[in-house]
């Protein structure tokens, strides 16, 4: 699932993404802006004391990319943004593989960053994902952090 | 008929991803998550679980907000992704 426009790629997919082709589409035939921020989430190998082995993402189909969306369009509202992308993951991912990324151009550095920082943190508190942790001791969910919720309340 | 979709660890509790409420007139979601619970007995204890989320049409909502026939309903836990 995708919405896509001349300046926004909101992409939900079980797929990997390359990092350099995202980079390019942020800014090829782009001279207006000077500054390109990108953040990409990856499986790391420890979690909570535990060793990791291995993610499953679910999402609720639908809602999810319109959670985005309004995540994006106010973050457009804050700050003065070019070109925006988020992809995100979906289904079983293993250590070290990419699960998100947040691509976003501006004029000058400040707004990108900020950008760029607000979109994670209300994807983190917001958007209908759900990760299942895989340890030697078997699957289970994550609980949500409530130091997530309470970064993105500083906005 | 309001379709009811549940997520995650509430999927996985309840063994259900998807069920139906055949309601003709609107209902508040509190209203809805009863006749759920009075229609599967077993799903009491996981229903009514003060951490879970709600949502109507794709959009987050309270329990005091009104659910229409044909409109989407959803249950389910606090979102950890990213």
């Amino acid at each position: 699932m995708s919405q896509i426009t001349h300046s926004e790629r909101i992409i939900i997919q079980t797929a990997d993404f390359n990092h350099d082709d995202e980079v390019s589409w942020l800014e090829n035939n782009n001279n207006e802006d000077g500054a390109v921020v990108t953040f990409c989430g990856r499986v790391r190998n420890n979690n909570l004391g535990k060793q990791v082995k291995g993610l499953t993402l679910e999402h609720y189909p639908g809602m999810t990319e319109k959670s985005l969306q309004s995540i994006v369009d106010s973050a457009r509202k804050k700050w003065k943004l070019g070109r925006v992308t988020v992809i995100h993951r979906v289904g079983k991912l293993l250590i070290g593989e990419q699960i998100v990324f947040v691509g976003v151009t501006s004029k000058h550095r400040g707004d990108a960053f900020a950008a760029n920082e607000f979109i994670m943190d209300f994807l983190k508190v917001k958007a209908p994902f759900w990760k299942k942790e895989l340890t030697d001791e078997g699957e289970h969910w994550l609980a949500a952090k409530s130091s997530d919720t309470n970064k993105a309340q500083e906005w | 008929m309001v379709k009811v979709n549940f997520f995650a660890a509430l999927r996985e509790a309840l063994n259900c991803g998807e069920t139906q409420l055949n309601i003709k007139e609107p209902l508040t979601v509190q209203q809805a998550r009863e006749l759920l619970v009075q229609q599967n007995p077993s799903w009491e204890k996981n229903l009514n679980n003060n951490n879970l989320l709600c949502a109507v049409n794709h959009e987050m909502v309270q329990e005091d907000f009104l659910v229409k026939p044909h409109d989407e309903l959803a249950f389910f836990p606090p979102v950890t992704g990213g």
